[in-house]
């Protein structure tokens, strides 16, 4: 397994958790072992990121217990759940924006190809790079749709002048399939679009600095039918070079639009499994009363 | 006729309806009387401001016009000596003349010569004795000369001093009174806009008094304010609400911050006084020390309006640029503090405008004295527009009491000036969109 030299840079927003205690018994090179096909089934793929019992504190409550969870690169992996069950808590800690919550703090390890990213000495900037997020809420800056594109190249030094830059962005928009209805106007504000438009343009912007993994955070909940179509269709084409953390309410879009679907409950992980199991055949009586509308 | 059969068209109401109904009315009554209430409030506000401007400038605007006499001046070389222009006694000359012209003889005392004089301006002299210096060619020869009056017979011209107060209480005589009369029957009189208030210093003589120093003064003032208070305001706002963390200290800094919003300006010059003059030794009445007192008492507003500005900015901006790996630094200054700049620059525009229209500090810092000149520098004793109305108003001499309200003018105009300015630079810094 191959150490990303990027990773290991002096953190500058320095974890409130200590994990090193609950670390001493674990071998580092845990991850290259084989996945116990009991605890982990479904993986499609090999393991891009590996959880192994995080909990997650907000001040003394706690919203997340000992979730360990692998899940597969260049897959699209659902998460499901009742509101407050954790799932977009749990999609916060593998770009560590759990940091920017003072009360929050994050017990456990999670590795992406291996590395250890809630150690200390991961940047959480460096990390970001490499682990995009879209929002419930699209974000779009203020700016224009370029400036929105073009600011991740920009801040990381991506491009080397304007002429890669402008090719990055148009490349970026026409992967989020944007480019066509933006082209003659990348000019004027990201935030006239419409709904479903910004949310492309936020994923044109995670998608701009060439991340690894692209974490989504219910991106459609705000969005009608046809724009969630669109994104959906974005999501399934995007499948083949990254990999794709999708949080949902609607089970029907995880069944749509992914391989593999964990179901979360009260902060605990309840079952995960092929996405086609856990909607026609789930082991837990609680998913398949979740499933079938009997609760949440 | 099938329609006669059908049941009328609007059904019984339902009760609920009915009760709906009924109250519906008292709801838009009681709407109608909060909108009335806000035209009353408005209206009256407005009638307020309307009063207190249409006093200023039925006081005032008597001050922005001026008198001045327009005679025939003969340069007699038996008063003024060729070898030495400078030394004769021009408001004599030019007193002694006017009387003649109006066929009054002094007497041997001179009392008539000298309450001639006092119509005239102690300028009238200096200009004559300037034009003569200029050019000693003059000297034998018969000149027009206008010579700008003083500042009581200018009250007369401008119907402030009424014949009807007996000669005791007022300044001019009644013999002075006629020869003011016989001079505008005789066309001398002319008036003009007065430049002189706007081009000269504070004086003793209100004739001669202007607002340029005060102006000059007070811009300098708010120079060295808007220099140092809001970097520093919006800096340390920037950092107590997105950097520092949030624990004992910070809240007690911020408690403080906004208990010293609330402390009365003249305390912020009793602090200039301690510490910026006696401590550090720093010119008396300068505008520099005026400029750091007014900025120590801008601190806490631009401070205050920059924090709620900031935490105004929506956390999904945040979230959006960290999640796309920008620092906190970055995430501050591409993003959340462009979108707060509105904000700040209200609270700056706000900060400004008080600093320009405070007194009290100003006064401890030593610009109550009398400060003729212009300022020439930071360092240079100055006076500002408040205390220049402040002094005015205090002024024995009446004809400073237009000049009060002339100096109200123009120290409202400079507001609006300013704060057209800051708009115009607000609307710059805001995005597009």
């Amino acid at each position: 397994m191959t150490m990303n030299p990027d990773l290991v840079a002096p953190s500058r927003e320095p974890r409130q958790g200590d994990v090193s205690a609950l670390d001493t018994d674990r071998n580092p090179g845990h991850a290259e072992a084989p996945v116990p096909t009991v605890v982990h089934p479904g993986l499609t793929g090999p393991i891009k990121i590996k959880a192994e019992d995080v909990s997650v504190f907000y001040g003394q409550k706690q919203a997340l217990f000992d979730v360990s969870l692998d899940i597969a690169d260049k897959a699209v992996t659902a998460f499901i759940g009742p509101s407050g069950c954790g799932k977009s808590t749990f999609l916060r800690c593998i770009n560590r924006m759990n940091d920017t919550i003072p009360s929050a703090r994050v017990v456990g390890k999670i590795t992406i190809d291996g590395q250890d990213i809630t150690d200390r000495s991961i940047d959480p900037v460096l990390l970001r790079a490499r682990v995009g997020m879209v929002f419930q809420k699209p974000n779009p800056f203020p700016k224009s749709i370029f400036e929105n594109v073009a600011y991740g190249p920009k801040i990381h030094g991506l491009t080397a002048n304007k002429t890669e830059l402008a090719d990055r962005v148009e490349h970026s928009l026409k992967r989020a399939g944007l480019w066509k209805e933006v082209a003659d106007r990348l000019e004027s504000p990201g935030t006239g679009l419409s709904g479903g438009q910004q949310q492309r343009l936020v994923i044109a912007r995670a998608i701009a600095v060439e991340p690894e993994v692209i974490l989504m955070d219910e991106p459609c909940s705000a969005l009608d039918p046809i724009a969630t179509a669109r994104i959906e269709e974005l999501i399934d084409e995007l499948r083949e070079e990254y990999c794709i953390v999708i949080v949902t309410h609607s089970m029907a879009q995880a069944a749509r639009v992914s391989q593999r679907t964990a179901f979360f409950h009260l902060g605990q992980l309840i079952e995960v499994g092929p996405t086609e199991d856990i909607f026609q055949n789930p082991r837990e009586r609680r998913t398949l009363d979740y499933i079938t509308g009997r609760f949440g | 006729m099938t329609d006669a059969a059908l049941p009328p068209a609007v059904a019984p109401a339902r009760p609920a309806t009915a009760a709906i109904q009924k109250r519906l009315k008292a709801r838009y009554a009681r709407e109608k009387r909060f909108r009335a209430y806000g035209l009353i409030a408005i209206g009256i506000a407005v009638l307020f401001l309307a009063v207190l401007l249409g006093s200023i400038v039925k006081q005032g605007y008597s001050a922005f016009y001026t008198h001045a006499v327009t005679a025939e001046v003969y340069l007699d070389p038996a008063v003024i000596d060729a070898s030495n222009p400078g030394g004769a006694n021009y408001d004599q000359l030019i007193a002694s003349q006017q009387l003649a012209e109006l066929g009054v003889a002094d007497d041997e005392r001179g009392t008539r010569s000298t309450a001639m004089r006092a119509l005239f301006s102690p300028d009238a002299g200096f200009g004559l004795r300037e034009r003569v210096i200029e050019d000693p060619s003059l000297i034998g020869q018969t000149i027009e000369f206008t010579a700008p009056i003083g500042d009581d017979a200018d009250l007369y011209f401008k119907d402030d001093i009424s014949r009807d107060t007996p000669q005791a209480q007022r300044r001019l005589s009644d013999e002075q009174l006629a020869w003011l009369d016989r001079m505008e029957q005789s066309g001398a009189v002319t008036s003009g806009f007065n430049s002189d208030f706007f081009t000269r210093g504070d004086s003793t003589q209100p004739e001669l008094a202007g607002v340029l120093g005060a102006v000059i003064g007070s811009a300098l003032m708010l120079l060295v304010t808007g220099l140092l208070a809001i970097p520093i305001g919006v800096g340390a706002a920037v950092y107590l609400e997105e950097f520092a963390r949030k624990n004992r200290i910070t809240a007690f800094i911020e408690v403080n911050i906004n208990n010293l919003a609330a402390v009365p300006s003249i305390v912020y010059g009793l602090l200039g006084l301690a510490v910026f003059i006696n401590w550090m030794h720093l010119p008396r009445a300068s505008p520099l020390v005026g400029g750091l007192v007014l900025a120590l008492m801008s601190l806490p507003t631009i401070i205050i309006a920059t924090r709620s500005a900031l935490k105004a900015v929506p956390p999904s901006i945040r979230e959006a640029a960290l999640a796309m790996g920008a620092s906190r630094t970055q995430s501050v200054f591409h993003h959340v503090l462009p979108l707060a700049m509105p904000g700040v620059m209200t609270g700056a525009i706000l900060a400004m405008a008080h600093a320009l229209g405070e007194t009290a500090p100003l006064l401890l810092i030593g610009m109550v004295s009398f400060t003729p000149g212009i300022p020439e520098g930071l360092t240079s004793p100055s006076g500002a527009l408040p205390v220049l109305v402040y002094i005015w108003e205090n002024a024995s001499e009446r004809a400073f009491h237009e000049r009060t309200a002339a100096a109200i003018l123009v120290l409202l105009a400079f507001m609006i000036v300013m704060n057209l300015v800051a708009i115009v630079l607000r609307r710059r810094f805001e995005r597009r969109w």
